[in-house]
């Protein structure tokens, strides 16, 4: 009874707040209620049973994903009238993308009602006395161990890739030198004079 | 809990009810008080080491200070910038306080003494962790005023960098205790020094990181050196400056919740929880939570210590800090420890 209402309270959020993103009007409305949808969908994720990856959900996306997409949003310059004047120019490609994704659920309904295909039977059979957490490390360590290594390899190329993109050495900055600052004792860094009246100080 | 409801003659639906319920106040209320004291405390604490007497008008020794200041921020005015996004201005200080109360459904108080004794304790405390920050965010991005801006900014940018060393400091307690439950991870820790102390942090491969978590925990709770986002010589009082009333006290309380869990965190996960330090049969009859809130009392001394003993950081020496030192010991450090526990525990 509890999971049916938990279910459907859950569902329902994920929805509306998905829902609640493309209809705000302020971005940063939009961003939060993203966050509330990921959040109610980790909900969902538990009911099913996996918290190891509801909690995964809410760390990375809610917690890094959902950050970096904030600070973007709040950084940029958006003006509203703007935003809000492309719609006709873009109405055609919308309704496109509106149209592919109706089709798409429509034959996914299709295929779904025509019986599904056995998959069950090429995944790995679920073990009950095991926890989440041991269930996916067995699989990923020793059943997908190479996908793992390459999926671990091209996140690491897409990272030397974004800092060979954006660090570059400009001319004229001065960066801090932290060992020489922590050699720097009183007596090299401040000096005691005694100017006489109007000569001035040399420094 | 549940089945004392049972006994009353409740059926089970009803009673896991009552008993959740029961238990959230259980540990909500004593943890408000704790939070009043603490205040108090931290106060007297920094009162004393700076040669001053603190709080000490209301009540004896100053004792009810803390309820003074909330019964006079309860009276006031809950003033509302006229540019401020409204609703968010009003959400952020009840995200951060939920927030702050969420984590500490997964402690465990004594052995079995959990409110949610989850697999994925440990995970579910760093999910709480990460959302604490949109409570900042927001309040400093919806008061439209520069400061709390800059301030939010500061706090987000410092707490995702210290998640991320203090993700893989947990990896080592993981590893050791080979569970994420807590309570699983405070039992694998009796016995754990030769079978003669109850604590992680006296395992000299673990002692490092005890260390960096500690660090590492007062610059997530914002806690001097690391107070960057409340540094009041640069920004008045940082995200919280446009507060006013009780949507100041709800960021006030959360605050000191989060410096709690912080502390308790550290107990558990390094300090052998609700464990005596030694493993000697006499000091079982203390019972578990008494060593439980010694030891939470005792970082949080250390933590107050450290707030009247240690300067502010400038703002990208705390950032060097987190992604140039922390990162890459505590990277190394889980090298070590899956080496040392291949040799030892799996060979």
């Amino acid at each position: 009874m509890i999971q049916l209402i938990a279910f459907y309270l859950f569902a329902f959020l994920v929805i509306a707040s998905a829902a609640m993103v493309v209809f705000a009007r302020n971005p940063v409305h939009s961003v939060m209620w993203l966050i509330l949808a990921f959040f109610n969908a980790a909900g969902l994720m538990l009911l099913a049973g996996a918290e190891f990856i509801a909690m995964l959900l809410v760390i990375v996306y809610v917690g890094a994903v959902a950050v970096l997409f904030l600070f973007v949003v709040m950084m940029l310059d958006i003006d509203f009238a703007e935003l809000r004047a492309g719609f006709v120019r873009y109405l055609p490609l919308g309704a496109l993308v509106a149209i592919i994704l109706a089709a798409e659920l429509v034959f996914a309904l299709g295929a779904w009602s025509a019986g599904g295909i056995d998959l069950a039977a090429r995944a790995a059979p679920a073990v009950a006395d095991k926890s989440n957490i041991q269930q996916i490390g067995e699989l990923l360590y020793t059943r997908y161990i190479f996908l793992f290594e390459a999926a671990g390899i091209v996140l690491l190329v897409a990272m030397i890739g974004a800092i060979a993109l954006t660090h570059r050495q400009r001319g004229g900055t001065r960066s801090q030198k932290i060992a020489a600052q922590n050699r720097r004792r009183p007596d090299e860094a401040t000096r005691l004079v005694d100017p006489g009246v109007g000569q001035g100080m040399e420094l | 809990m549940t089945a004392f409801f049972q006994s009353l003659g409740m059926s089970y639906e009803w009673a896991w009810g009552v008993a959740t319920v029961c238990g959230i106040l259980l540990i909500a209320l004593p943890l408000m008080l704790a939070v009043a004291m603490i205040i108090y405390a931290d106060r007297k604490i920094w009162a004393a080491m700076a040669l001053r007497r603190g709080p000490n008008v209301v009540g004896p020794f100053g004792l009810l200070q803390s309820f003074a200041d909330g019964l006079k921020v309860f009276l006031q005015e809950t003033i509302i910038p006229s540019s401020a996004n409204r609703g968010l201005f009003l959400i952020a200080p009840i995200i951060t306080f939920t927030v702050a109360l969420m984590a500490w459904a997964v402690i465990p108080f004594n052995s079995g003494a959990v409110l949610a004794d989850i697999n994925v304790g440990l995970l579910y405390i760093l999910a709480v962790s990460s959302l604490g920050v949109y409570g900042v965010i927001l309040s400093g991005w919806s008061s439209n005023s520069k400061y709390p801006f800059f301030s939010a900014m500061r706090a987000s940018a410092q707490m995702i960098s210290y998640e991320v060393s203090i993700g893989f400091i947990l990896i080592g307690v993981v590893l050791f205790a080979d569970s994420f439950n807590l309570n699983e991870i405070v039992k694998a820790q009796l016995g754990h020094g030769l079978g003669l102390v109850n604590a992680f942090g006296f395992n000299l491969l673990l002692f490092p990181l005890a260390v960096l978590f500690f660090i590492s925990s007062l610059a997530e709770t914002a806690r001097t050196p690391f107070d960057l986002t409340e540094a009041e010589s640069e920004l008045v009082a940082g995200y919280q400056t446009e507060y006013s009333s009780m949507s100041f006290a709800l960021f006030w309380l959360g605050e000191y919740a989060n410096v709690l869990l912080m502390c308790t965190l550290n107990a558990v996960l390094f300090w052998g929880g609700w464990l005596p330090p030694l493993d000697w049969a006499p000091l079982y009859a203390v019972p578990g939570i008494i060593w439980l809130f010694a030891k939470i009392l005792f970082f949080f001394f250390v933590f107050s210590w450290v707030k009247a003993t240690v300067p502010r950081y400038r703002y990208d020496q705390l950032m060097r800090l987190g992604w140039k030192v922390f990162l890459p010991i505590s990277l190394i450090w889980v090298f070590l420890v899956s080496g040392y526990l291949m040799l030892t525990r799996y060979s």
